[in-house]
């Protein structure tokens, strides 16, 4: 592959020197190794310092990377920057406060992901060794484990840009579902309770955008179904 | 400038794997706690650990921890110290099950428990034949750990400050460690943490190679302070290059594939580690393979157009193990190699991945320095646990699975060792000296003066190309000498770095500038370390000291069974003598003998 470049729109705010945000023009030429975004990202931070932006493992378990990349939610690092329609546009992600270029304020994302509680409640005295549980159940927990909390499927849902601060979100739904879901957490009523709500829950209207965006390939929609189910389910 | 002071009890700095299993302790336990991390706790680089972690729970087949402790003293090269090793293998077990009770996803045997596979370098009745014990949920253990771990803080209250960054450690005249200065990155502020115990757990500086398995974040943050507060760093010059990164994207491809029964290929289809290890073969212990690898590819039997990988073949395994034993190294091989490995194999080689040496700690978690005569005098106040320190565990070489158990026991360790100090009245609230945090004010007063300086890229780029070339998986005498001089100048430039963005909001060029002074103290501690040990032990290979009948595997205990120390002042070494006493006196001392697998 011989070098090319790669043009960018990216939003631009910070704070202690601009008045408001607005979006910068601005290429990079890439190496042959330049395969993800973040790789190009890296390159333009090589050539403008103050291009701000969070990074970590660079392979799609850290969940830092998250951003707006052509109108779509997503991780720098897992998207193929030869597969961007160009000049490519970059925003932070939407409906959380900016603090600076594509960094986010992720305050309220994580109080609503602290409110469910996630945490497995289990009463019982530990015993000795591992509390048991069957393969078939263990799998009951795959596709909802693995989050890795970067918000792209929060922040890519209206209802929680109308609601963030009484919406749980698909994010926080996901991972309430993770612990109802296990056969050793004991707290289910209380779980239920705590959704029991008019916006905590019930303000998923299922438009999906959550599934198309994870970068993990997780489903929060299938999990607020399966919260619904239990609560029709607990009423009857 | 002005700095703000805050008093804690204790203040953690690192929110990884061990940061967060000390926090667990303290919360729990009612002390005041200050948790800083610089990035969100489950962005912390425990997230990308994917095998397993160690314990002999014999869940699969017949285990028990003497065979641990003998596989782990035999990994480091007999450079482990066996105390230590007795009391992590011990431990494991408590540890792993405790983990599950937090919530934990570990995968399941068919009767219910924790499903176990086989790893490298763990072995059943002193190196007969692979044991399964290798405790994992998929191929995403550190992950699953990590969000155990912090959901379990979540629901003890811990207090975090999110990204906030240390800077530089605060030690009075007397040397006594009385906490930290910490810079919050959303405002670029200064505060003093002042706390009567203060842990480190901020990780390894695997980012100081060229090509990592580590996470931009990997940049050895507690080790710099550490050495620049005149701390010595403990066995430096071994670096674990994990034979599987990508090939060209140096992200992980954990050895659990192996486990699970995948092969090492060379150019001709052949399962060389056959030739290099006849027992273990594929699952011989790590800086064996790599360094098989490297003899492969320098012979000219590597893959590709530019002979310059091996592969790691599992397209005989069937697509139902790897979709159930192996989803993320699937996608991971699909995004950074572009292959579907349950069709192709995956181009790899030997990336540098861990971080055996660090802050020289005790079993214990406690700080240890040579004061007075006694080469392991604790610091008052002073605590680590995890990559950053040295405790030691894993010697010359770790095995696989052994770094997240040692996090997890160490973590613990450190923990409940800062509550009995603080208990029996032993940690005492210091004054802090009216210069506490001139040193970091200093960096940061220079940084936002600094012109005509280089680039941090730069000068980063430079120090990781030189470890790179003189400081590899094999070491050679007159690359260690020129790479000690070179290095040496890359420290040098690193003192005139200038950043461009002088913001005070999230300052991303501040951030890295300060991490490179970091990395720099890790990258010089290496390279002196390793020039100076005339021997091949463990990952520490070099090509004038061959296999001899006097020196196996030019291993020379005469003259090299000891400890390294440097001291960043003066760029001076020590030695302190390995501890080859196991804890307990009915435990047998695992005698010295030449490793073969």
């Amino acid at each position: 592959m011989s070098k090319r470049t790669v043009h960018f729109k990216i939003y631009r705010y910070d704070p202690d020197k601009d008045e408001k945000p607005y979006m910068q023009d601005i290429s990079v030429e890439l190496e042959p190794s330049d395969k993800k975004l973040l790789d190009a990202l890296v390159r333009l931070r090589a050539k403008d310092d103050s291009m701000s932006f969070r990074r970590s493992c660079r392979e799609g378990v850290c969940g830092s990377d998250a951003m707006n990349i052509n109108g779509k939610n997503g991780l720098a690092c897992l998207t193929d920057i030869d597969s961007l329609e160009q000049p490519v546009t970059l925003r932070p992600l939407p409906g959380l406060p900016v603090i600076r270029d594509l960094i986010v304020d992720m305050t309220q994302f994580f109080k609503q992901y602290h409110s469910i509680k996630p945490y497995l409640v289990n009463n019982d005295p530990p015993p000795e060794r591992e509390r048991l549980q069957s393969p078939e159940d263990r799998e009951e927990l795959n596709g909802l484990y693995e989050c890795i909390l970067c918000a792209c499927c929060s922040t890519s849902c209206p209802s929680f840009w109308w609601n963030p601060d009484k919406f749980v979100g698909p994010a926080g739904l996901l991972a309430a579902y993770r612990f109802l879901a296990d056969t050793r957490d004991q707290d289910t009523g209380a779980r239920l309770d705590n959704l029991e709500d008019p916006y905590r829950l019930f303000r998923c209207h299922t438009i999906m955008n959550c599934v198309d965006v994870c970068p993990k390939g997780l489903n929060p929609t299938r999990a607020i179904g399966k919260i619904k189910d239990m609560m029709v389910r607990r009423a009857i | 400038m002005n700095v703000a002071k805050r008093t804690f009890d204790a203040v953690i700095v690192g929110a990884g794997g061990a940061g967060l299993r000390a926090a667990l302790q303290l919360s729990e336990a009612g002390l005041k706690t200050a948790v800083l991390t610089k990035v969100f706790p489950t962005r912390s680089h425990t997230v990308a650990a994917q095998g397993g972690v160690a314990a002999s729970l014999g869940n699969s087949t017949e285990d028990n921890w003497h065979w641990h402790m003998y596989d782990t003293v035999k990994g480091s090269d007999w450079l482990g110290d066996q105390d230590a090793i007795e009391f992590m293998c011990k431990k494991a077990n408590e540890v792993v099950i405790e983990l599950e009770h937090y919530g934990m996803p570990f995968d399941r045997t068919d009767n219910g428990k924790i499903y176990q596979r086989p790893f490298g370098g763990h072995s059943m009745n002193y190196g007969q034949a692979p044991v399964m014990r290798s405790c994992a949920a998929a191929d995403r253990t550190g992950h699953a750990m990590l969000h155990a771990l912090y959901q379990r803080n979540v629901r003890a209250n811990t207090q975090f400050f999110v990204e906030w960054m240390a800077l530089d450690l605060i030690r009075d005249a007397d040397g006594d460690v009385l906490g930290v200065t910490a810079m919050e990155m959303e405002t670029g502020e200064v505060s003093i943490f002042h706390a009567k115990a203060t842990v480190f757990a901020t990780g390894g500086a695997g980012r100081i190679y060229y090509s990592s398995t580590n996470a931009f974040i990997n940049t050895g943050d507690g080790v710099g302070m550490a050495a620049r507060a005149g701390i010595p760093l403990e066995d430096m010059e071994f670096w674990q290059f994990h034979p599987t990164g990508v090939a060209g994207a140096g992200v992980l491809i954990t050895e659990g594939v192996r486990g699970e029964g995948g092969i090492l290929r060379n150019a001709s289809g052949e399962r060389f580690m056959e030739r290099y290890a006849p027992n273990l073969k594929d699952l011989a212990s790590r800086d064996v393979v790599s360094r098989a690898m490297t003899t492969e590819i320098n012979e000219g039997r590597g893959c590709g157009p530019d002979k310059d990988h091996v592969l790691l073949d599992i397209t005989h395994l069937s697509p139902d193990t790897i979709m159930k034993r192996l989803p993320g190294i699937r996608e991971i091989a699909i995004q950074f190699a572009g292959v579907d490995p349950i069709k192709a194999p995956i181009p790899v080689v030997p990336t540098c991945h861990y971080q055996m040496g660090g802050i020289p700690t005790n079993y214990k978690g406690q700080v240890v320095v040579p004061k007075d005569g006694n080469p392991n005098s604790p610091v008052a106040g002073f605590y680590a646990a995890g990559e950053c320190a040295c405790a030691s565990v894993h010697g010359a070489n770790r095995l696989g699975t052994n770094s997240l158990l040692d996090l997890l026991v160490f973590g613990k360790s450190a923990g409940e060792t800062v509550v009995e100090d603080f208990q029996s009245g032993q940690l005492k609230l210091k004054p802090l000296p009216a210069d506490a945090a001139d040193v970091s004010l200093a960096r940061l007063a220079r940084l936002d003066g600094q012109t005509n300086g280089e680039s941090v890229f730069d000068v980063g780029l430079e120090m990781r190309r030189t470890m790179q070339k003189h400081a590899g998986v094999f070491r050679f005498d007159n690359l260690l000498k020129e790479g000690v001089q070179k290095i040496g100048e890359v420290a040098e430039r690193a003192k005139r770095t200038e950043i461009k963005d002088k913001s005070k909001v999230w300052n991303v060029a501040r951030m890295e500038a300060l991490e490179l002074d970091n990395l720099i103290e890790v990258a010089r501690a290496t390279m002196v370390s390793a020039e100076a040990r005339k021997e091949s032990r463990g990952a520490h290979v070099r090509d004038d000291a061959p296999d001899t009948a006097e020196n196996p595997n030019g291993r020379d205990d005469a003259n090299w069974l000891k400890h390294t120390l440097w001291y960043s002042e003066g760029n001076r070494l020590d030695y302190k003598p390995v501890n080859l006493k196991p804890l307990s006196d009915d435990v047998e001392p695992i005698a010295l003998a030449k490793r073969t697998y």
